[in-house]
């Protein structure tokens, strides 16, 4: 049993049996995480570099954690403070390091596609982890996880995606996720930052109204606005976007069902989310964060496996 | 295509391993059984259900573990994980682990590994169903064997538990 791809560029590329193995693998690691001993030594003559070209708390810690407890070598590299900010190209900086005779790259980038790019001039395997808005595959995997383990399956759920879904990376790869795993998908946000055609190219369904939007899923998956990426305004004020789109304790409690709260982070307490939704038991914002380092080893683990065919 | 136990014989083999160990360790007060996933567990299922009929009011601890992550062999061969149910410490117990087939020592020698990451075992003793006693590739022997056979490496031993029986191919 293997995946079907040597890299991990998107879950656009992802069969579902590669998804339910990934999963599946996850799901042993995860029990790996519970021993005293939090690690084993299969990635143990495998070296990593951690290429990060964006900022990035959770993901970048949560995939070193991953490679510490695979007991693989690692390597981390910001684009502050090196040789990029002197003019070096991407594909310059990253041979140079694979001639250092590294094996896997893990790598986030704002420009869409940047991993794809590597991917056709390098041989080692990449992992994608954020491109720009494109895919954020191991968020994705981490969220079905997540879901998984609270619900059962992901067969026939209804899971809602509410925020920026124009500037989301987490929600494109939800989506793909989600539908290849036979999930109903509803995603939810103003007009403006939910791009056309996504109901007729995804078959996700397309809401405008969050309040019917929660009363028909089983998960709502809330996302940031990300400010950082938007050049134009695209609603009027964030107080005006929190008291329209946000998730307060007071929607929830007139739904009459518990539904699961997640969010990818970071969180802005206020905007999308409230922070009584956001630390109540129905949130299991946290556990997503736990299941994030099974879910990258489970990756990392398969992918490196995968090295010797080529 | 040989038979190397038939239906009887692997139930009489699995029955006297149960009384070999029975007799060591009764009664069990500080023996834990360890069945290697994922072959081994189904004969160290019928050896823990075995000991059980004859010694309903003896319990014993037995878990599984999982050795997939401590292979040395990675990059040759992808394994799929299986689960490890061990809910009890090893420290200081005495451990059997139980295998069908002890052919390399290779899973042996990560099953070891596997369980150092659970504790400092008091000592660790090993029981198989068949031991392929010239194909060892490292200095691993087995404390209460089943049936030893001799084959040459371009063989196939399958312990097939459905029917169930043990072939050669």
């Amino acid at each position: 049993m293997q995946l079907s791809t040597r890299h991990l560029l998107g879950i656009k590329d992802l069969k579902q049996e590669d998804i339910q193995l990934i999963l599946d693998t996850a799901t042993q690691f995860k029990e790996v995480l519970q021993r005293p001993i939090k690690k084993v030594p299969s990635l143990r003559d495998v070296t990593i570099v951690n290429l990060f070209y964006e900022n990035s708390t959770r993901t970048r810690f949560s995939f070193e954690l991953a490679e510490k407890r695979l007991s693989a070598d690692t390597i981390n590299f910001a684009a502050s403070g090196s040789s990029a900010a002197k003019g070096e190209t991407l594909l310059d900086t990253v041979n140079n390091i694979l001639s250092m005779k590294v094996d896997l790259v893990v790598m986030r980038h704002s420009a869409s596609g940047a991993p794809h790019f590597l991917a056709k001039h390098i041989p080692a395997s990449i992992v994608n982890a954020g491109d720009g808005i494109n895919e954020h595959p191991t968020q994705a995997l981490l969220d079905a996880f997540s879901i998984r383990e609270k619900l059962g399956t992901l067969q026939g759920k209804k899971v809602a995606i509410i925020g920026d879904i124009m500037h989301s990376r987490v929600a494109l790869s939800n989506i793909y996720l989600l539908k290849k795993m036979g999930a109903e998908v509803t995603v939810a946000g103003p007009p403006t930052l939910i791009p056309k055609y996504l109901q007729q190219s995804f078959g996700v369904n397309v809401s405008y109204n969050v309040e019917e939007t929660l009363k028909w899923c089983d998960v709502a998956n809330v996302l940031r606005i990300q400010l950082e990426r938007q050049n134009q305004p695209l609603f009027s004020s964030l107080r005006e976007y929190n008291l329209a789109f946000g998730i307060s304790r007071k929607l929830l409690d007139s739904l009459n069902k518990e539904i699961v709260i997640m969010h990818p982070g970071p969180i802005n307490r206020g905007v999308e989310i409230d922070s009584d939704v956001a630390d109540s038991n129905q949130s299991i914002i946290l556990q997503q964060v736990e299941n994030g380092v099974a879910v990258r080893m489970a990756v990392l683990y398969l992918l490196a496996g995968k090295r010797s065919d080529s | 295509m040989k038979t190397i136990l038939s239906s009887e014989q692997l139930h009489l083999t699995i029955q006297r391993l149960s009384h070999q160990i029975i007799e060591t360790h009764f009664p069990f007060s500080n023996t834990v059984l360890i069945g290697v996933q994922p072959r081994g567990v189904f004969l160290a299922d019928q050896i823990a259900e075995h000991i059980r009929s004859l010694y309903p009011a003896q319990p014993f601890e037995y878990g599984k573990l999982d050795i997939t992550f401590y292979r040395d062999d990675v990059h040759k061969e992808l394994h799929v994980a299986n689960q490890t149910l061990l809910s009890f410490s090893i420290e200081n117990k005495h451990v059997i682990l139980i295998d069908d087939v002890l052919y390399t020592g290779r899973t042996i020698r990560a099953a070891m590994d596997a369980l150092l990451d659970f504790g400092r075992a008091g000592k660790v003793e090993l029981c198989v169903l068949i031991d392929r006693r010239f194909n060892r590739q490292l200095p691993i022997q087995p404390d209460y064997t089943g049936k030893a056979i001799d084959s040459i490496l371009s063989q196939k031993v399958t312990v097939n538990w459905q029917k169930p029986e043990v072939v050669l191919y």
